[in-house]
C-alpha cells in the first residue's frame, strides 16, 4: 500500500458537449512502475491522463497522488502539478523563450531556485537529452524531435515524481521517434513512475510493466504486455491490435 | 508586363494631378484667393527680441556678435546681440535699445500639434491599462468580472465618442471638478480602452491552449502564466492592431477641440477666424495629422520587422 503512488477510483467524466469520456475508470500504479495505455482514437486515453494532474476536472470518483487526494476541491493543485511532469503530443514549448529559458523559467518562478542553480540543472538535463549545444536557440529553430526532447528536459527540471506522456512521438517524423523513445526508456530504467499513452507497441512490449487497453471510456483489458498483446480476450482489442501491429 | 505596370502608375500620377487641378478650379469658381504665404508662420515664425542696455556707458567694441559696453563705473558688460543698432563709440543710456536677436518660435499650429501628441500619448497609456484589465476580465470565467467588462465595452462601442466627451466634460467633469484636459484625456482613454480590450482579448485567445496547459503542468499559477507565457506572445501578436488603434486615437483626439482644448484642430479653427484662409489652414492641419500618423505607422513597421527577426 505504501508503494502506491497513483490511485484512481471509479472516475467518471462527461464533457460539456455530452461526450462520456471516462466511465468508471479505476487504476492503481506503484512507484517506479511503467504503465502504457493503448486504445482507439477517442477512447478517453488523453482525458484520463489529464485528470491525473487535474488539467481536467472529474465528475465523480477519487484520484490520489502520493497520498494526496488531488480531486478534493479544497486541495490547492497549482504548485502540486509540478510534481507530475507532462509531455504533450505537440511539445508546447514556449516559442518566445530560448531553449535554455524554456527549461529555466518554471524552476525559478515555481520552485524558487535561483537562476544560477536553475541554469546548471537545465544545462545538465539538456546534455542528457542531447540538446545542450542548442541552448541559446529558439524552439522554432529546432526539429520536432529536438523540441520534444527539450520538453522532456523542461518537465524533468521540476524533479517530478511521476511523468505522463501523451502520444509524445505521434507528431514526429519517423527518424526522430527513436531518439525520444530512448530517453523515455532510460527514464524508465532509472525507476521513474510513468504513465504513457502511445501507439508504439515496440516500446510497450520492451518497457511496460503493465499495458492498459481503453475503449469507449472504460478500461477493458489490463495486464503484462505479453498477456495483453498475445492473449487478448475481447474482439475489440484483437481488432485494434491487428490494425496497429 | 513591366511596361503595363508603368503605364498604370503613370495613369495614377495623372489622376492625382487631375484631382488637384479640379480642386484648384473649384476654388477659382467661388473666387477663392489662395494665401499660402502666411501659412508657414503659423507653424514656426521668427520673433525679434529687442535687447536693452543694462547700464549707461559707451559702446566699446562689437565682435563675434557680442557688444561690449563700458559702463560709467568702468566695468565692461558683454551682451550677445545678433543685429546691433548702435555703433562703436556711441553713448547709450540705461534701457536704451541696443539691437535685437531673432528666435524661431513655435507657431500656433505646432503648439497645437504638440498638444495633440501629448493628449494622445497620455490617453494611450491610460487606455492600454484599461484595455489590459478589461481584456482580462472579459475572458474571465467569473460572471461578475465578465459582465462588467462586457457592459463597459458595449456601452462605449455603442455610443459616439463626441457624446461621451460631452458626458465626461459636462457631467463627470462637473461632479468631480475635473480640468478640461483631464476630461478630454479621460474620455479618450475610456473610448480607446474598450477597443484595446477587444484587441487584447483576441490576442490572448489566439495563443494556442497548449501553451497554457504546458505552463499549468509545470505548476505555474494564473498570474505567472499570464505574465510569462501568454502576454509576451499576445502582445507581440497584437502589435499591428495596437499601432492601428494608436493612429485612430490620434485622429479621434481632434474631437477634444469641442471642449476648448487647443489641440491641432482647435488651433486651425482659431487661425481661420483671423486669416480667412480656411482652405489653406485645413489642408495644412490635415497634412500635419498625416505626418504624425504616417511616421507612427512607419515606426511600427520597423519594430515589427525587428521583432520578426527574433522569431
Ligand atoms: N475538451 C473537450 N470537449 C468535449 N469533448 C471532448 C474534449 N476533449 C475530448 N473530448 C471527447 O472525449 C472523448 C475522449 O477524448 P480523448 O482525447 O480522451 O481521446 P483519446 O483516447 O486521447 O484519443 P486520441 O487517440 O485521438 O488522442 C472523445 O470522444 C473526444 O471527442
Ligand atoms: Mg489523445
Amino acid at each position: 500500500m505504501t508503494n502506491t503512488i497513483i490511485k484512481a477510483e471509479n472516475v467518471y467524466k462527461t464533457y460539456p458537449g455530452g461526450v462520456e469520456a471516462l466511465k468508471d475508470v479505476s487504476l492503481t500504479v506503484s512507484k517506479g512502475e511503467v504503465v502504457v495505455i493503448i486504445g482507439a482514437s477517442g477512447s478517453g486515453k488523453s482525458t484520463f491522463l489529464r485528470t491525473l494532474n487535474r488539467l481536467e476536472k472529474i465528475d465523480s470518483g477519487k484520484i490520489t497522488i502520493d497520498n494526496m487526494e488531488i480531486t478534493n476541491p479544497k486541495i490547492k493543485i497549482t504548485s502540486l502539478r509540478s510534481e507530475i511532469g507532462m509531455v504533450f503530443q505537440h511539445f508546447n514549448l514556449f516559442p518566445h523563450l530560448s531553449v535554455l529559458n524554456n527549461v529555466v523559467l518554471a524552476q525559478t518562478i515555481v520552485k524558487k531556485r535561483d537562476r544560477k542553480e536553475s541554469v546548471e540543472i537545465a544545462m545538465e538535463l539538456l546534455r542528457r537529452v542531447g540538446i545542450d549545444d542548442k541552448a541559446d536557440m529558439y524552439p522554432g529553430q529546432l526539429s520536432g524531435g529536438q523540441q520534444q526532447r527539450v520538453a522532456i528536459a523542461r518537465s524533468l527540471a521540476m524533479k517530478p515524481k511521476i511523468m505522463l506522456f501523451d502520444e509524445a512521438t505521434s507528431a514526429l517524423d519517423p527518424e526522430m521517434v527513436g531518439g525520444v523513445l530512448d530517453i523515455m526508456k532510460s527514464l524508465a530504467k532509472e525507476g521513474m513512475t510513468m504513465v504513457v499513452v502511445t501507439h508504439e507497441m515496440g516500446f510497450a512490449k520492451e518497457v511496460a510493466d503493465r499495458v492498459i487497453y481503453m475503449d469507449e471510456g472504460r478500461i477493458v483489458e489490463a495486464g503484462t504486455p505479453k498477456t495483453v498483446f498475445s492473449g487478448a480476450k475481447s474482439e475489440r482489442l484483437k481488432q485494434f491490435l491487428s490494425q496497429i501491429l | 508586363m513591366k511596361n503595363k505596370k508603368l503605364l498604370w502608375n503613370l495613369l495614377y500620377v495623372f489622376v492625382i494631378i487631375g484631382i488637384g487641378y479640379f480642386i484648384y478650379l473649384s476654388s477659382a469658381h467661388v473666387n477663392y484667393i489662395w494665401r499660402w504665404k502666411n501659412i508657414p508662420s503659423f507653424i514656426v515664425y521668427n520673433s525679434q527680441d529687442t535687447i536693452d542696455s543694462p547700464v549707461s556707458g559707451i559702446v566699446e567694441n562689437y565682435k563675434n556678435k557680442t557688444l561690449y559696453i563700458k559702463s560709467v563705473k568702468g566695468k565692461i558688460e558683454a551682451l550677445k546681440v545678433e543685429h546691433p543698432e548702435v555703433e562703436k563709440g556711441q553713448v547709450v543710456d540705461k534701457d536704451d535699445e541696443l539691437g535685437y536677436n531673432t528666435h524661431y518660435r513655435s507657431g500656433p499650429l505646432l503648439v497645437g500639434l504638440y498638444m495633440t501628441l501629448k493628449i494622445s500619448i497620455m490617453a494611450m497609456v491610460v487606455a492600454m491599462f484599461l484595455g489590459l484589465i478589461t481584456g482580462l476580465m472579459r475572458i474571465s470565467s467569473n460572471p461578475l468580472l465578465k459582465n462588467l467588462a462586457l457592459t463597459y465595452i458595449e456601452l462605449v462601442r455603442g455610443t459616439p465618442l463626441l457624446v461621451q466627451l460631452f458626458i465626461f466634460y459636462f457631467f463627470i467633469g462637473t461632479v468631480f471638478h475635473l480640468d478640461r484636459l483631464v476630461s478630454g484625456v479621460g474620455a479618450l482613454s475610456v473610448f480607446e480602452g474598450a477597443y484595446i480590450a477587444e484587441i487584447i482579448r483576441a490576442g490572448i485567445q489566439s495563443i494556442h491552449k497548449g501553451q497554457r496547459e504546458a505552463a499549468l503542468s509545470l505548476g505555474m499559477n494564473y498570474y505567472q502564466i499570464m505574465r510569462h507565457i501568454i502576454m509576451p506572445q499576445a502582445i507581440k501578436r497584437t502589435m499591428p492592431a495596437m499601432a492601428g488603434q494608436f493612429i485612430s486615437l490620434i485622429k479621434d483626439s481632434s474631437l477634444v477641440s469641442v471642449i476648448s482644448i487647443t489641440d491641432l484642430t482647435k488651433a486651425g479653427r482659431e487661425i481661420i477666424t483671423s486669416t480667412f484662409s480656411p482652405f489653406e489652414v485645413w489642408f495644412t492641419v490635415a497634412f500635419m495629422y498625416l505626418v504624425l500618423t504616417y511616421s507612427l505607422s512607419f515606426l511600427t513597421q520597423i519594430i515589427e520587422r525587428k521583432m520578426a527577426k527574433s522569431d
